[in-house]
C-alpha cells in the first residue's frame, strides 16, 4: 500500500497499534470475560411472532425473583425517541413488550439463573397467550395500506416522509435523456463479533449503579439509563471495557441494557446479559434496508442534469434511543447526491414502519444505499447515451476548483479533487489489461467486468447539522483533559470510545506531535464515564476529528505551562525560553518535560510562590471551525469475473483511493478500509435476513446468513490522497465507515459490466449465484435488447 | 444458546456404548467430533438425555489395509483424511481437503457425518460414488448397509436408536480408475448448494454418479454415468432431464446450478 509513511511517531506514522498485544494474546477484557461474587445470567423469552396481542403471560410455578414482565419493572419508563423533524410520528417502546408484540424477537419476559444455561431453561417455561396478527413485513404495502398498523394510535405507518425540491422542474427540462431504474438493498444484522451485553452492578460504596457495558457511547448510555429508571445521572456510571466492533449497533440505549440495570438496582447485586448470534440475527436484523425509484435526466453526453428520487426505509417496529428512526431517511435524502455536480434534485423519503427490528444506524448510515443507487444510476446513463461508465463519471463529479462546494442539497463539501481520485483508481486497476483480457475471454469461459465506485462521505458533522434533524442529543465541543504524570508522561482522557479503530494509538499519537512525549508513555483512558470527559461518543466518523482536536487543543494548552515552570527551573527569561520536542530550551540549557513534572508535583520547593497555579493538567474543548463536516471521499475500482454456469462472482483486484485529509496513521486508516470493504462486500454478495409473509426471519445462524471470511476477501490495494480539510486540527478528516459505503455500488457495477452482452443488468443486494443465474436465464428466454 | 441439561458417559468400547444406548429407551444419542450436533443442542432442536461420546473408543478411530478396501473407522476425522493419502482411495483425501475448514475437520469424523445424514454432505455423496459399505453395530451384532441406500431421507438413515456406525468399507477402484468431485459453495467451509461425484472404473466395468445437495438422499444418474462411461461425455439435457426425474420441483436457477455441477464432475474425471 502506498502511503509514504512519514518517520517518527506523530501525525502520519506507521506507528503499530498500542492494543494489538493484549488482544493477540488473548487478553482483552469484554463484558463476556467478566466475573464478579454473586454474578446471576439473565435469558429473554422473545417473540415468536413478528405481529400479535399478548392476551395472557404465565411465569412458571416457583419462579418468583426469577421471571420478570414489564408489569413488574414499573419504575422503567418506555424508550420514546423524539424528532423535530416534520411529520414525525412517535414510537413508544417498552423494554419488556407491552400488550403486542412487534417483530420476531422482541424480548418479552426477562429471565434470571446462575447460569445462562438456567436462565434459558426458565424462559422456556414461560407461556404465553397471543392473538396474531397479520404481519408487516413489505414497507410498500404497509405504506399504502394504514388498515393494520405496527402503532395503532397512529393514522398509518409512516414514521415520517421527508420532501426536497431544488432547481428539479427547471433542471429537468432540458434533459436528451431519461433513464428510470428501481434499486434495492437488503435487510442486514451487523454481525460485531461481539454482540451487545451489559453487566450491572450496584455499587454501595460509591452509592451508584455501574454498567459495564459493550457500547460506543457510554455517556449517552449513562444520560439514557438515567433517564429511563429516573434516576440521577451522577447516580449512573458506564464503564465500556474491551469491545468487540460496534458498527452503529453499540450507539443506543437496548431494552435489555434497562432490564438489568432494573435488577442491579432491586436486588443489589451483578446481573448480566449477552446477546448471542442467534438473538443478534433475529432481533438485530435492523439496517441497510432501502429501496430506490430513481429518474435521472441527463444530455445526451451523460451529463446529469436532474435526479428524481422516491426512497422507501424500512424503517421496523420501533425509533431507537438517542439517534432516533428519523437520521437514516434524513442521511438518505440528503446525500443521495453524492460527490456529483447537478442543479435539479427532487426527493421524496419514506420512512414505514414495520414488524421487524427497529432500523439502527450501520457504519456508512444509509451511504451505502445512496452510493448504491447513485453510482448503479451513473452506469445507466452511460449505457444510454453509449458512453464508458468511467468518462461519464468523471465528466459528473465536482472539480477541484469549485470547491469549497455546496451541492444541490445544500451539503458543504470542504475539499478535495474528486476526479482526481477517480483517474488514479482507473490507472492503478490498470483498465486496459482488463479490457483486453476481457475481449480475449478466460479460458474457463468466466466473464470479466471492471466497475467504479466514486463516494464522498460526511464525516464528523456536529452541531448544525445534527440540530436540523433534532435528535434527542446534538454533539458539540468533544473534550479531552491531558494531565502530565509526575514521571513525565502524559495522560489523555477523552470521552469517545475505541473499539477496534485503534485510538489508544492514533490518540496518543497527536499528543506525540504536541508534545514530543514517547507514544509509549502517552496513555489514553476511554469508555468509562467516571473518568473522562462528556462526549456524544464515537459514530459518524467523528472522533478523530472531534476528540482527536480536543486532544491537540488540550496538548497545546499545557505548552505555556511547562514554559513558565521551564523558565525558572532555568533562570531564564521567560522569553528566551522556547518548548520544542518534549522540553523547554533556553541560551543556557533545557529541561525535560520529566524534570517539570517532578519539580511540579514532588518539589515543589524549587518553584517560586508566585507560580502558575493552572497545574499540568488542562481539560479543553474543541469542535472544528466549521461543524457542516470533513468530507472525505474515495474511489474503489475492480474487475470481477463472473461465472455464468454457476453466478459465482469472484473479485480478481479491487483498488481503493481514497482521501481523508491529514492520515494520522496510514496503517490505521488502511485497517479501517479493509474492514469497511469486507463489510460492503458482505453487502454486495451475502448478508441478507429475508422474511416470510408471516415475518419470520429465515435466518437465525451463520449457516443461513452467510458473511463473507478471509477467502471471500481479495487483497485490498489502497491509495492515498491528502487534501486537508480547512476546518479541522491538521487538515483530518474521518475515515471510519468510508469502506463499507462503496463495494456494493462497485462489484455491481462491474458485474453489470461482465454480463452487459447478456443483456442482463443487476440491481438488489445481495447478488446470490441464484439471483444471478436466474436472471441470466431469464434474459436468454427474451430477445435481446439494450437496457436503456 | 444454551444446550438443555444432559447426561454424559464416555464408553471404553463399543459394547459398553450399545449397552448404555439400549439402556435410555431412545433418549440418549452418541456425540463423536460434535460439529453438527453441538449446534443442534445448543439450538435446543436435540434435547437427549443422554450423551453418549463414542469419540475416544479405540477400536472406532483406525484406518486398516483389506487389500481390495480401506476401512475406516467411524469416529476417523475428516483432517485425518486429508492429512494421509490412502493409496488407492487418493478422493479421499481430496475430498477431506474441502469439507468445512479445519477447526471442524479437527473434530468431525466421517461417522458422525454418515449418521447426520445431511444431503449437502460431502461423505454421504462421495462414498455413494465409491460403492461403500458402512458396518453398523447393534444389540444382535454387526450388520453391512451399502452407503447409497444408508440415508433414507434427508437427516434421516436406517440406523435404529441403539445401533451406531462401526466403520465405512471403500474398494479401492481398478487401475485406470478415473474419478471427478465438484462442489459449489458459496463460501469457504460452506456446505455447497450443489455437488456431484463420479467414478469411472473401466476395470471392474463399472461407472457411478451421484448428485448431491439435493433435498434427499444422493441421487445416482445411472444413464448419464454410462453415456459418460461410453462416449466420454453427456449432454447438459441429459443431465437436466435425470435430475428433474430425480430431484422435481427445482427452480430454473437450482437445476442450471445441479447441472453445471455434474458436467464439472464428468469434466475433472
Ligand atoms: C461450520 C461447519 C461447516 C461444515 N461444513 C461441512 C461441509 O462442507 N461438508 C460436510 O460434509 N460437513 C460439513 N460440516 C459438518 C461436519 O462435517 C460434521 O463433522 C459432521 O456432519 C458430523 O460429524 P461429527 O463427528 O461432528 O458428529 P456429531 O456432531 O458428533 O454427531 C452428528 C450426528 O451423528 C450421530 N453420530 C455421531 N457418530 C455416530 C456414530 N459413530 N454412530 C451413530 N451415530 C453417530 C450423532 O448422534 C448425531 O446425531 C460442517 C460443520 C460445521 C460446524
Amino acid at each position: 500500500m502506498s502511503a509514504e509513511a512519514r518517520p517518527g511517531q506523530g501525525v502520519g506514522a506507521r506507528v503499530p497499534r498500542k492494543e494489538d498485544a493484549r488482544h493477540l494474546h488473548g487478553r482483552g477484557l469484554f463484558v463476556p470475560d467478566m466475573m464478579l461474587p454473586g454474578q446471576r445470567e439473565v435469558a429473554f423469552l422473545r417473540s415468536p411472532l413478528a405481529h400479535a396481542r399478548i392476551a395472557a403471560v404465565r411465569k412458571p410455578p416457583g419462579s418468583e425473583g426469577r421471571v420478570f414482565v414489564r408489569g413488574d419493572m414499573p419504575e422503567v419508563l418506555p424508550i420514546v425517541a423524539p424528532s423535530t423533524l416534520p411529520t414525525f410520528k412517535l414510537s413508544e417502546q417498552h423494554h419488556l413488550a407491552y400488550g403486542k408484540v412487534r417483530f420476531v424477537g422482541e424480548p418479552i419476559a426477562c429471565c434470571v439463573g446462575r447460569t445462562r444455561a438456567e436462565a434459558e431453561d426458565l424462559a422456556e417455561q414461560v407461556e404465553v397467550d397471543f392473538e396474531e396478527l397479520p404481519a408487516l413485513v413489505d414497507a410498500h404495502q404497509a405504506r399504502l395500506d394504514p388498515s393494520i398498523r405496527v402503532h395503532e394510535e397512529w393514522s398509518d405507518n409512516l414514521y415520517l416522509t421527508l420532501q426536497l425540491d431544488n432547481g428539479f422542474d427547471e433542471c429537468s427540462k432540458k434533459a436528451d435523456v431519461v433513464v428510470k431504474r428501481e434499486i434495492e438493498l437488503s435487510r442486514q444484522s451487523m454481525n460485531p463479533m461481539e454482540g451487545k451485553g451489559t453487566l450491572a452492578v450496584w455499587d454501595d460504596r460509591a452509592n451508584q449503579l455501574v454498567l459495564h457495558s459493550s457500547s460506543q457511547t457510554p455517556h449517552l448510555l449513562r444520560v439514557g439509563v438515567a433517564r429511563f429508571l429516573r434516576l440521577n445521572e451522577e447516580q449512573v456510571r458506564v464503564i465500556a471495557p474491551d469491545v468487540g466492533g460496534g458498527f452503529g449497533y453499540k450507539c443506543i440505549v437496548f431494552p435489555e441494557d434497562l432490564c438489568v440495570a432494573w435488577l442491579a438496582l432491586k436486588y443489589r447485586k451483578p446481573f448480566r446479559y449477552v446477546e448471542d448470534r442467534r438473538e443478534h440475527l433475529v432481533a438485530g436484523a435492523n439496517s441497510r434496508q432501502h429501496h430506490y425509484n430513481l429518474t435521472a435526466y441527463a444530455s445526451k453526453e451523460g451529463r446529469l442534469l436532474a435526479l428524481d428520487a422516491e426512497v422507501t426505509i424500512d424503517g421496523g417496529a420501533y425509533s431507537n434511543w438517542p439517534f432516533t428512526i428519523g437520521l437514516e431517511p434524513g442521511q438518505a435524502t440528503g446525500n443521495l447526491p453524492g460527490p456529483y455536480d447537478f442543479r435539479g434534485y427532487r426527493v421524496k423519503t419514506y420512512c414505514v414502519a414495520t414488524n421487524k427490528p427497529g432500523f439502527l444506524p450501520y457504519r456508512g448510515v444509509a451511504r451505502t444505499g445512496v452510493c448504491f443507487a447513485m453510482e448503479l444510476m451513473i452506469d445507466a446513463i452511460a449505457r444510454a447515451v453509449n458512453r464508458d461508465p468511467y468518462e461519464v463519471r468523471l465528466q459528473n463529479l465536482v472539480r477541484p476548483e469549485q470547491m469549497p462546494y455546496d451541492n444541490v442539497a445544500r451539503k458543504h463539501y470542504d475539499s478535495g479533487d474528486y476526479p482526481r481520485a477517480l483517474r488514479m483508481a482507473r490507472e492503478k486497476l490498470d483498465v486496459e489489461k482488463w479490457r483486453e483480457r476481457q475481449k480475449r475471454g478466460e479460458p474457463d469461459k468466466r466473464i470479466i467486468g471492471i466497475g467504479f465506485a466514486s463516494y464522498c462521505e460526511q464525516s464528523a458533522h456536529g452541531t448544525s447539522v445534527f440540530a436540523a434533524w433534532g435528535l434527542p442529543m446534538t454533539p458539540g465541543y468533544d473534550q479531552a483533559a491531558v494531565r502530565l504524570t509526575a514521571g513525565g508522561g502524559l495522560e489523555v482522557r477523552i470521552g469517545v470510545q475505541s473499539h477496534g479503530q485503534g485510538m489508544e494509538t492514533t490518540m496518543a499519537q497527536l499528543a506525540h506531535q504536541v508534545l514530543g512525549i514517547d507514544v509509549a508513555r502517552v496513555q489514553v483512558v476511554h469508555g468509562d464515564t467516571g473518568t473522562t470527559p462528556f462526549s456524544t461518543g464515537t459514530y459518524a466518523s467523528r472522533s478523530m476529528v472531534m476528540s482527536g482536536g480536543a486532544v491537540v487543543n488540550a496538548c497545546r494548552e499545557l505548552i505555556p505551562r511547562f514554559v513558565r515552570i521551564g523558565a525558572h527551573l532555568l533562570k531564564a527569561p521567560e522569553a528566551d525560553c522556547r518548548f520544542e520536542n518534549g522540553a523547554v530550551i533556553a541560551p543556557s540549557g533545557s529541561v525535560s518535560l520529566k524534570d517539570i513534572a517532578e519539580a511540579w508535583y514532588m518539589r515543589p520547593e524549587r518553584l517560586p510562590e508566585n507560580v502558575d497555579r493552572a497545574g499540568l493538567e488542562a481539560s479543553v474543548a474543541f469542535k472544528p471551525k466549521r461543524d457542516t463536516g470533513a468530507f472525505s471521499y474515495a474511489s474503489h475500482a475492480v474487475a470481477v469475473a463472473v461465472d455464468p454456469e454457476t453466478g459465482q462472482v469472484e473479485i480478481l483486484d479491487y483498488v481503493v483511493v481514497e482521501d481523508c485529509g491529514t492520515l494520522v496513521n496510514p496503517m490505521v486508516v488502511e485497517g479501517q478500509a479493509i474492514g469497511g470493504i469486507a463489510q460492503g462486500i458482505g453487502t454486495a454478495l451475502y448478508e441478507e435476513q429475508q422474511y416470510d409473509a408471516n415475518g419470520q426471519p429465515n435466518a437465525s445462524t451463520l449457516a443461513d446468513y452467510l458473511i463473507p471470511g478471509p477467502t471471500e476477501i481479495p487483497a485490498i490495494r489502497i491509495f492515498h490522497i491528502e487534501s486537508p480539510s480547512p476546518y479541522t486540527e491538521f487538515g483530518m478528516k474521518g475515515m471510519g465507515e468510508g469502506g463499507a459505503i462503496a463495494p456494493p455500488a462497485v462489484i455491481f457495477n462491474a458485474v453489470n459490466d461482465a454480463l452487459r452482452p447478456l443483456g442482463v443488468e443487476v440491481r438488489d443486494t445481495p447478488l446470490t449465484p441464484e439471483k444471478l443465474l436466474d436472471a441470466i436465464e431469464r434474459a436468454k428466454a427474451v430477445p435481446k435488447r439494450e437496457a436503456a | 444458546m444454551k444446550p438443555a441439561a444432559f447426561d454424559y458417559m464416555r464408553p471404553r468400547d463399543v459394547g459398553e456404548a450399545l449397552k448404555a444406548l439400549r439402556g435410555a429407551n431412545g433418549e440418549a444419542k452418541p456425540i463423536a467430533g460434535g460439529q453438527s450436533l453441538g449446534p443442534m443442542l445448543n439450538l435446543r432442536l436435540a434435547r437427549p438425555k443422554l450423551l453418549v461420546d463414542v469419540s475416544r473408543i479405540d477400536s472406532l478411530k483406525e484406518i486398516k489395509d483389506e487389500g481390495d478396501a480401506w476401512r475406516i473407522g467411524a469416529c476417523v476425522t475428516h483432517a485425518q483424511l486429508e492429512d494421509k493419502a490412502l493409496p488407492g482411495c487418493e478422493l479421499l483425501a481430496h475430498v477431506a481437503r474441502r469439507v468445512a475448514y479445519r477447526a471442524v475437520r479437527n473434530r468431525g469424523t466421517v461417522g458422525g457425518s454418515l449418521a447426520h445424514a445431511d444431503p449437502a454432505a460431502d461423505w454421504p455423496l462421495v462414498l455413494a460414488a465409491l460403492d461403500a459399505v458402512v458396518r453398523v453395530a447393534g444389540p444382535a451384532g454387526s450388520r453391512e448397509v451399502r452407503a447409497d441406500a444408508f440415508m433414507t431421507a434427508a437427516f434421516t438413515t436406517v440406523l435404529a436408536d441403539d445401533e451406531i456406525v462401526e466403520s465405512v468399507r471403500v474398494p479401492k477402484p481398478g487401475a485406470g480408475a478415473r474419478w471427478g468431485y465438484y462442489k459449489f459453495c458459496r463460501k469457504t467451509g460452506e456446505f455447497p448448494e450443489a455437488a456431484a461425484a463420479l467414478l469411472l472404473d473401466p476395470e471392474r466395468r463399472t461407472a457411478r454418479l451421484f448428485a448431491g445437495a439435493l433435498d434427499r438422499p444422493p441421487q445416482p444418474l445411472d444413464g448419464v454415468a454410462r453415456a459418460v462411461a461410453q462416449e466420454g461425455t453427456a449432454s447438459a439435457d441429459m443431465i437436466a432431464a435425470a435430475l428433474a426425474r430425480l430431484a422435481p420441483g427445482l427452480g430454473p436457477a437450482a437445476r442450471k446450478l445441479r447441472v453445471t455441477a455434474v458436467q464439472r464432475a464428468i469434466l475433472q474425471s
